[in-house]
């Protein structure tokens, strides 16, 4: 009766302290009670949990080795579909993909799925225990645009089928989203991101950093004067969004993403390194998803009070569940049915407020979805210094531009198809560059397919 | 890791580096920008590329201490590595995409202000080469900041040079000259100002009064430098854009100079504490 075990709790770090601090928020579990969770999985025969992972990792059997005690086998057994397992069992939205699928969650509460492969990954870089087989080499070349989830997936996966592969990165740490944009709080960089990149290079995958394609070397260079056989282009979603209402570009006012580059990637919050970054006394955080969770709870923790606006109702919310649940613990306000109209500036040009609008449901539009509209006269104020836009972003056209060939739809998305390829013959894409901005997962398993579609057209090349 | 191969002072406060960086060398174009990361903990900042040799797989960066950052940049020797350059970035100039024979035929006039001397150089330097006549403009603020004017010389056929104290060259402004060249009929079928906020806004007005065509370079900040934040957006003609992307250059009479100045100025208190810090670290 395994299955009459409650779910194991996880400890976390108190609200209060971590409020102030930029410390990792869930310690995860240790052994013991990973054994113990493990053991409430009941081993389906047609695991819908694998169905509904996006890099079809084989859950059941890895937790099977949990629950048995051998956890250096249930990490050979994710290495197999993952290479970034510690970063996706701390950020996967597992309630709507693998845990969503649980059958023990139709009556209870499903397996932490998400909380044992953290637990696999944390315990195997603790023991040093790595796992690099790969076929040995067949000279071929290959260039990853970008090293962002999309990029380093298909990159592991190329390198262990024997591929020559080099990924091209435009800032100066691999990582993408995990490095510039979720904060260390919730994925510690040095200990997660950049141990596991480290094991993407110990496939024999070799990073470049500093090469902007479209600019540096094109993709045409790529191929005629580097003698790549193939491109993968997993450039990311980049761009940020603005309103375009009055006042956004007063003193203050930031992009999500200039806002956590500055924290994450520049490491603003700690005193030692150079770059700045503003938090005022008061900051509202624009846009309700993850990235404006991340926002908000970054500029809690530089001493900010914050307050986050949003159009719809909480159940509209597109963060995660478990994100939103820490940041009200944390002490951030959220101001639903509210969208600003303009922002407003001193005689200095700083941001001295934001006016916004109360909103209402009104009927479902095509997407289903009940669209938000302003209640007529509703208008007020909130006194702010910092207004943070976390509105969402779109691909950055600077590689569709530099390539012939190679075209987007109305969003700026490359146009792919299932197995990624492009317009262009040769080259495949994957991740938020087609889809637009989703998740880490998402864009891993966009990076795996297209690994496996490059294979099979170089093969039949031959 | 990206090595100085040569360094040396023009001035007491500007510093000349030849660096290292193969692929920004091969691609490099006159109008671009790098960005430099000096060490692991520092900023990432902008730095405009004042000339390229492919073979060599060598870039030139000019540097003007103003701030920490700077300051730890011109620390470096040479044979010492930077932790990153990245570029080129941003939009080549116009006139790259020019037919030989339109190059040939048209005349330019560039207005430098200061450090602006240097991204300068290179575009006088690809229009001289393709034919051009080019009259050029250094002001600054003395003689201890007028830079690059020999090599300048060489590849220009008028050069005027002014500073505000008159310690060299006229004593005067760049706009002075502008306007007297202007009123005396010399005619120019493109004019390019680039150096501080200030001076291009006031080479503006100026340019507007003969209506002539003008374009400037925007020095915003920036972080990525790739369009990823919207730190260095600029309101061009009422629209936002991002100047390491969409420019630096603009139609000058489309650019917002109040916002972008302001915007220029956001974190100077951090800056000012930044480089108080610096001066103590360095008489200790």
């Amino acid at each position: 009766m395994a299955n009459k075990i409650p779910r194991v709790p996880v400890r976390e770090q108190d609200p209060a302290v971590r409020a102030r601090n930029f410390e990792e928020v869930c310690y995860g579990y240790n052994e013991q009670e990973a054994v113990l969770e493990a053991s409430r999985c009941l081993n389906c025969k047609k695991p819908r949990c694998v169905e509904a992972c996006p890099v079809s990792i084989q859950i059941p059997a890895f937790i099977s080795k949990v629950a048995a005690g051998d956890i250096k086998e249930a990490a050979r057994i994710i290495s197999q579909d993952s290479s970034l397992p510690a970063v996706c069992g701390r950020v996967c939205p597992q309630e709507t993909q693998c845990e969503g699928s649980c059958i023990l969650g139709v009556k209870g509460e499903p397996v932490a799925i998400g909380k044992l492969e953290r637990f696999v990954a944390d315990w195997s870089r603790q023991n040093g225990v790595r796992f690099a087989d790969k076929a040995p080499a067949n000279g071929i070349k290959v260039a990853v645009v970008g090293s962002g989830p999309a990029g380093l997936a298909c990159a592991s996966d190329l390198a262990r089928w024997g591929y020559d592969v080099t990924v091209f990165e435009v800032l100066h740490k691999a990582g993408g989203v995990l490095q510039y944009g979720i904060p260390e709080f919730r994925l510690p960089k040095q200990e997660v991101v950049e141990y596991e990149v480290e094991n993407v290079r110990r496939l024999g995958v070799k990073i470049e950093t500093d090469v902007v394609v479209g600019r540096t070397v094109t993709v045409d260079d790529l191929f005629d004067k580097e003698g790549f056989k193939a491109v993968f282009i997993g450039s990311g979603a980049g761009l940020p969004k603005f309103m375009g209402i009055p006042g956004e570009n007063l003193n203050g006012v930031f992009s999500a993403n200039e806002f956590l580059t500055r924290n994450n990637l520049m490491h603003g919050y700690d005193p030692t390194y150079d770059t700045p970054v503003f938090s005022g006394r008061r900051s509202v955080i624009v846009g309700g998803g993850n990235v404006a969770m991340d926002a908000a709870r970054t500029a809690l923790r530089l001493g900010s009070q914050v307050t986050v606006v949003y159009r719809r109702t909480e159940k509209e919310l597109p963060a995660r569940v478990e994100e939103v649940h820490h940041a009200k613990e944390e002490g951030i306000e959220f101001r639903l049915l509210t969208n600003p109209v303009e922002i407003l500036g001193d005689e200095k040009g700083w941001v001295r407020g934001i006016r916004c609008i109360r909103m209402e449901l009104g009927e479902p539009d095509e997407s289903g979805r009940r669209s938000p509209v302003p209640v007529p006269g509703s208008e007020f104020e909130i006194e702010t210094d910092t207004v943070i836009m976390s509105l969402g972003t779109s691909p950055n056209p600077m590689i569709a531009r530099s390539t012939p060939g190679l075209e987007t739809n109305r969003r700026g998305c490359l146009i792919a198809d299932e197995d990624g390829a492009t317009t262009r013959p040769m080259v495949f894409a994957g991740g938020d560059a087609v889809t637009g901005a989703a998740t880490v997962i998402l864009a891993m398993g966009a990076g795996r397919r297209a690994a496996a579609a490059i294979h099979k057209a170089l093969q039949s090349e031959k | 890791m990206y090595k100085i191969l040569r360094k040396k002072f023009l001035t007491p406060a500007i510093c000349l580096m030849d660096v290292l960086a193969p692929r920004v060398a091969q691609s490099a174009q006159p109008g671009q920008f790098l960005i430099v990361r000096a060490g692991e903990k520092n900023e990432r900042i902008p730095l405009t590329i004042c000339d390229y040799n492919r073979e060599e797989g060598s870039v030139t960066i000019v540097t003007q201490l103003v701030g920490a950052s700077t300051r730890i940049i011109c620390s470096y020797e040479a044979g010492e590595s930077f932790a990153d350059v990245v570029g080129p970035l941003g939009q080549p100039s116009e006139f790259i995409h020019l037919s030989p024979e339109a190059l040939r035929n048209s005349r330019y006039l560039f207005i430098a202000g200061g450090l602006g001397t240097a991204p300068v150089y290179p575009q006088v330097k690809y229009l001289h080469q393709a034919g051009a006549k080019v009259d050029v403009i250094i002001g600054a603020r003395n003689k201890d900041l007028v830079i690059l004017e020999e090599e300048m010389r060489a590849v220009c056929d008028h050069l005027y040079i002014c500073t505000d104290d008159g310690s060299y060259g006229e004593k005067g402004l760049v706009t002075d000259i502008m306007g007297r060249l202007l009123d005396s009929g010399e005619k120019y079928d493109q004019a390019v100002a680039i150096g501080p906020m200030i001076m291009m806004k006031f080479v503006t007005l100026k340019g507007r009064q003969y209506g002539i065509p003008l374009i400037v370079s925007l020095n915003t900040l920036m972080v990525d430098g790739t369009g990823m934040c919207g730190a260095c957006r600029v309101t061009i003609a009422g629209k936002t854009r991002f100047a390491c992307v969409d420019g630096p250059e603009f139609n000058a009479y489309d650019v917002d100079f109040e916002e972008a100045m302001r915007r220029q100025g956001m974190y100077r208190d951090i800056e000012k504490e930044k480089d108080h810090q610096c001066h103590i670290g360095l008489h200790q």
